[in-house]
């Protein structure tokens, strides 16, 4: 008979609340994860994502709300739901004094797993974090990427149901970065349940099913890629640039876009026109020797930035 | 919320999980690390034991050497105990995140407290037990009594490494570390009875002494080393394992605070 736990969802989050002297970085946040789904948490910095994350883990304790993960409640049975989970961290804390190979196998023992387990699953481990080989090299001598990827095998130690990341590509080249997603797409074939948090937005757009953006400790939105820009933007984007009657795309913008768009922003050199029919648009740029444009449909990343603004956060 | 980390301990054999990591890596550079350990109070044990000690023809009622042979056991338990919880310890919890990483495990923070404060102590035991070695090669004691030195070496390096986990839990650099050794260790290691009978000092500083922990692990170690019973011995181990138990909470409620924002 399997215990009851295994039926319900991987992750339930309801009204979490965390407070830092007087501001609120959690500011009630629910989420609820179905087995075998990727589930992408977006937001600027500062948005409360990784705060999040500790909640769910366990490793601080809400001011209100409550946590079920892998049906059991946290913090309460925070240990006994760890033992089902694996992480990937934000920033790097593989440990320094060991080789590849005793990384995993340090890090399995805190999971009770003996090390002989740990040693023979470690090829296959090392397999798929592309690290084949590398077994006796010493932490320091890998590079960024292959510390990443490492840092997935080893949540993948004990075999986890739910997968949890904290921006796992973040400082990562493009290949590394498209590495850690084709290793995702297969944990989520396998049946896993993966929860990312990220600021890329094609991050996002090609791995989760599912995703909600937070901002200021809230998520302001939720769905499926597709539905949120659906329902959040306009569906074209044109982005004019270059020159116009002695100005540059702001005085264009200024003048003349709001004829033709719906919405519009201006960003550094750029005017963002969003709009559903394109076509007059198009044909007045096309009358504008000095204007250049780009018209694509919008993206996730539309959508973020009319959320969220383009304000710096730091 | 202040209070929030004011509750029991969540402790498990998990701990133990986190006492052999630092084992495995202490393991790599057992002979420097010991070589380290030992060399430097065997040094000055030998040094101002045989030089001062041609001064000093007798020092309660026993050669300088070996009067100072006790002391030794006991201040190299606790250097022990300490370096190993205030560096390596903040470079584990601080500079390495080797702690965050544990955690996300299921290990309890209060699991990893414990585990480096059974490591600290294991360590710190062993340093002691090779300066008892050495004396007991030279043919400073000889009586079985001294093997009771062991538990006492035991007690001591708990209660160092409890002290040292809380100063460590509230450092904010290894600068201020200085601080602990500077005002805290060395003081007490003059006042306590290593290097000179503490019945030489001002009573007020005798006073001060014997709330010390480091005065009680002395008081214990040097009438066994001679194969005597020490005076008040319940009293001795009751403010050693006071120190233990009351740094060991401390540390607890204090890493909390640090690390489960």
């Amino acid at each position: 008979m399997k215990p009851l736990a295994d039926a319900a969802p991987p992750l339930v989050a309801c009204g979490l609340r965390k407070r830092y002297g007087g501001r609120e970085v959690v500011a009630g946040v629910g989420i609820e994860l179905r087995a075998g789904e990727c589930f992408g948490l977006l937001g600027p910095n500062g948005a409360g994502k990784t705060t999040t994350l500790r909640l769910i883990l366990g490793l601080t304790e809400p001011h209100a709300g409550s946590v079920s993960l892998c049906g059991l409640p946290v913090p309460a049975r925070a240990r006994e739901a760890r033992a089902r989970v694996g992480v990937v961290p934000q920033f790097d804390n593989l440990d320094p004094d060991f080789t590849v190979e005793q990384n995993l196998v340090v890090f399995g023992r805190y999971f009770g797993l003996p090390a002989r387990d740990i040693r023979a699953r470690t090829p296959a481990l090392l397999a798929f974090a592309g690290l084949e080989g590398r077994a006796a090299t010493p932490i320091g001598e890998l590079s960024g990427g292959m510390k990443r990827r490492l840092t997935l095998a080893r949540a993948l130690v004990n075999d986890p149901e739910l997968l949890i990341l904290d921006e796992p590509t973040t400082g990562l080249d493009p290949q590394a970065r498209h590495l850690i997603w084709e290793r995702l797409k297969l944990l989520l074939a396998q049946g896993k349940t993966v929860l990312l948090t990220t600021h890329f937005m094609d991050e996002a757009e090609r791995l989760c099913h599912r995703l909600a953006i937070m901002d200021r400790g809230r998520i302001i939105a939720e769905g499926s890629p597709r539905a949120v820009i659906a329902q959040r933007i306009e569906p074209q984007v044109v982005e004019v640039f270059g020159e116009w009657n002695g100005a540059g795309a702001d005085g264009w913008a200024q003048a003349q876009a709001a004829r033709y768009a719906r919405r519009f922003e201006v960003s550094g050199e750029t005017a963002f026109c969003y709009v559903t029919d394109p076509r007059p648009l198009l044909e007045h740029l096309d009358a504008q020797p000095g204007l250049r444009y780009l018209h694509r449909p919008a993206n996730l990343e539309d959508v973020f930035l009319k959320l969220t603004g383009r304000e710096l956060r730091d | 919320m202040a209070t929030a980390h004011l509750r029991p301990p969540d402790l498990s054999l998990r701990a133990l999980a986190v006492w052999r990591r630092n084992f495995d890596v202490w393991r790599k550079l057992a002979i420097p690390s010991l070589l380290g350990n030992l060399a430097d109070p065997l040094i000055y044990m030998l040094g101002l034991g045989y030089g001062l000690g041609q001064l000093l023809p007798e020092v309660d009622g026993t050669s300088y050497l070996a009067f100072l042979a006790t002391g030794t056991v006991c201040f190299s338990v606790m250097n022990s105990a300490s370096f190993e919880t205030l560096y390596s310890g903040f470079s584990r919890m601080h500079v390495q995140k080797t702690w965050e990483a544990i955690v996300n495990a299921p290990v309890s923070l209060d699991d990893v407290v414990l585990g480096e404060l059974l490591w600290a102590a294991a360590k710190s035991l062993l340093s002691g037990m090779a300066i008892l070695a050495v004396a007991w090669a030279l043919g400073l004691t000889g009586s079985a009594m001294a093997l009771w030195i062991i538990p006492v070496a035991a007690l001591t390096g708990l209660a160092f490494a409890a002290l040292g986990l809380a100063v460590t839990a509230v450092a904010p650099s290894f600068d201020f570390f200085l601080y602990y050794f500077t005002l805290f260790i060395t003081p007490m290691a003059l006042v306590s009875g290593v290097f000179f009978p503490a019945q030489q000092l001002p009573p007020m500083l005798q006073q001060l002494a014997g709330v010390l922990p480091l005065h009680h692990a002395v008081a214990l170690a040097r009438p066994l080393f001679f194969g005597q019973v020490p005076q008040a011995p319940l009293l001795h181990v009751a403010v050693l394992a006071a120190y233990a138990t009351a740094g060991f909470l401390l540390a607890l409620v204090l890493t909390r605070r640090r690390l489960m924002k």
